[in-house]
């Protein structure tokens, strides 16, 4: 195993008592300075692996490397050079946003002047100056996750895991996530090991994705070059009268695979969707389906995610329990 | 690396800046004794006529309950204080930080210790304005007071356990009243020699909670008497180091970092 500044795993194993396998063998490269994008529906063992790449849960196999060291034989190396913003904000309502600060960079050893300073401009960088004497009880959702944030990077990390950091928060709050973590990454070439199942923050925020389902990376690399790998443009269809779906069906099938579509509407994939649009109207027109709506979009990647489970993303883990509180098999 | 000592002292200023900040963590364990104490102190004066009874008022005798339910309430506060920590994730943090795990076991312990003194300062403090006469004079009430703060910070240790054991503070909570229970099956109310019923006095001898309350009493009620003040320390010792231990590795389980 080489790569001793990002993260590197090869056959990691996770299962818990009761024979479920959370983790189930996966493989993957994280170079440094790189934004990679895990992304799965709940269930999927997005969160035990942030839990065994920070030390917090031994793998039962396999092998992992983060900033050099192996998480199961040199977790305190580990946690020097990592952050972690875990799932749930952790956070004492009773304490303001400035003794949570002045506590975590105390544990990690700063001096006292030290966590002054640094505590007062992580505040500063995540917009909570304002707030840093007020207790956290008081904090909105937003608020929490960047305190989070700060906490997390109060020990200046190389590596920072971040466990669905957007979960729950408004569009802006995410949004003004996002630009920290991509200045995080760009600026500082902090490696950021990103949790989601919001498509889109893997989208925009992600250099590559890795894409886990029940315990397994089905598909792995640039959002781009994933959803190249779908090929073609979806065009989706919605009848006027939802009596003539089959019939709908019918046409755009001779244009290319079927796709997955709105409750209402029949979709399919073509190699040049924009193209064969005018082809599409003139086929329905010509089969007298009157049409509610007509779309073409691009590979998502829902998409991706669809063509490697047979099961959209959206939705995907509510079928599947969370294996919950980690209990060690 | 911040050093063991550094770290306790961080802990502990989290923890006593989170009790102070609930008086409903506070304000309970200080009316609830002192309520049961004057309901006591009435009701049960005539016990005092009883022949071999070692007091002549119920109240000197009586305010001792007021500290071990005063450990009580450490025991179940320093459950509770764990318990959430885990419950929210809050242990998780701590873990990713180089904490030793001594650290984060007597940390925790501040708030309890804090909720044991100032209800040990309290009870006395009323109790002598009530009439209550400490016999072995002010050294005694302040062994008095250290004492109540050593029997709950044994006791907390206990708490601690459940907390890291169950990692839910309903629980923690829940095992309030068989400790009440336990508590009350000793000499707390009444002295070993004049309890008649021949079961409860075999459970209140075997009861390592008497010689507790035996210990302390004797401060209030004799003055310095080496023998119940020794018996009462060693017993606390044991249920110290038991406790600790037990905590200790039940935070080991829970913290099964790499």
């Amino acid at each position: 195993m080489t790569n001793d500044q990002g993260i590197l795993v090869e056959g990691l194993v996770r299962t818990f008592k009761g024979d479920i396998t959370a983790v189930a063998g996966i493989d993957l490269e994280v170079t440094p300075g790189e934004i990679y994008g895990f992304l799965g529906p709940n269930g999927a063992g997005k969160s035990t692996t942030v839990h065994m790449l920070t030390t917090l849960l031994p793998p039962t196999a396999g092998r992992a490397r983060v900033a050099g060291y192996d998480v199961a034989t040199h977790g305190a190396d580990v946690r020097r050079n990592v952050g972690a913003a875990l799932q749930e904000a952790a956070l004492d309502a009773f304490l303001t946003g400035r003794e949570h600060m002045d506590l975590q960079a105390g544990l990690n050893g700063l001096s006292k002047s030290e966590r002054a300073r640094r505590g007062t401009a992580l505040l500063d960088r995540v917009g909570l100056t304002d707030a840093a004497d007020r207790k956290v009880g008081g904090y909105s959702g937003g608020m929490k996750r960047r305190l989070d944030l700060a906490m997390a990077l109060v020990h200046g990390p190389s590596i920072l895991f971040l466990d669905e950091p957007t979960t729950g928060l408004d569009p802006q709050s995410r949004s003004a996530l996002w630009d920290e973590v991509q200045r995080l990454a760009t600026d500082e070439g902090v490696t950021v090991f990103l949790t989601t199942q919001y498509l889109e923050e893997a989208d925009v925020l992600a250099d590559r994705v890795g894409i886990i389902d029940r315990g397994h990376i089905v598909a792995e690399g640039t959002p781009a070059v994933l959803k190249r790998e779908i090929g073609g443009d979806t065009v989706e269809a919605v009848p006027a009268d939802p009596h003539d779906t089959d019939r709908a069906a019918a046409v755009l099938a001779r244009f290319g695979e079927p796709a997955a579509h709105s409750p209402k509407g029949v979709a399919v994939r073509t190699r040049h969707g924009a193209e064969q649009l005018a082809d599409i109207v003139r086929a329905l027109d010509d089969e007298g389906v009157a049409v509610g709506s007509l779309q073409v979009h691009s590979p998502s990647l829902d998409d991706v995610f669809l063509a490697k489970t047979g099961r959209s993303l959206e939705g995907a883990g509510e079928a599947e329990a969370d294996p919950g509180e980690p209990i060690p098999a | 690396m911040t050093s063991t000592l550094g770290q306790v002292g961080l802990i502990a200023r989290r923890s006593a800046r989170r009790t102070l900040r609930q008086p409903a963590l506070i304000v309970p364990s200080i009316v609830f004794p002192l309520f049961l104490l004057a309901v006591n102190a009435s009701g049960l004066s005539a016990a005092t006529k009883i022949p071999g009874f070692p007091a002549d008022s119920y109240l000197d005798f009586g305010i001792t309950v007021c500290f071990m339910q005063g450990a009580l309430f450490s025991s179940i506060t320093a459950g509770t204080e764990i318990a959430t920590d885990i419950g929210t994730g809050f242990l998780n943090r701590l873990q990713l930080t180089p904490l030793r795990r001594v650290a984060i076991l007597v940390g925790q312990m501040t708030g309890a210790t804090i909720v044991a003194l100032l209800g040990a300062v309290t009870y006395l403090t009323v109790g002598v304005l009530a009439g209550v006469d400490v016999k072995s004079g002010i050294g005694g009430a302040l062994v008095l007071v250290l004492y109540a703060v050593f029997t709950a910070v044994a006791f907390a240790g206990i708490g601690a356990t459940l907390g890291a054991r169950t990692g839910s503070a309903e629980a923690v909570q829940g095992v309030f009243p068989l400790m009440f229970t336990v508590f009350f099956l000793s000499s707390m109310n009444v002295p070993r020699n004049l309890i008649g019923v021949h079961w409860f006095r075999t459970v209140a001898t075997w009861n390592p909670v008497s010689y507790l309350v035996e210990g302390m009493r004797s401060l209030v009620i004799t003055g310095w008497d080496a023998t119940a003040l020794l018996r009462g320390l060693g017993v606390g010792v044991v249920i110290l180091v038991l406790s600790f231990w037990a905590a200790s590795r039940a935070l080991a389980t829970r913290m099964a970092r790499t």
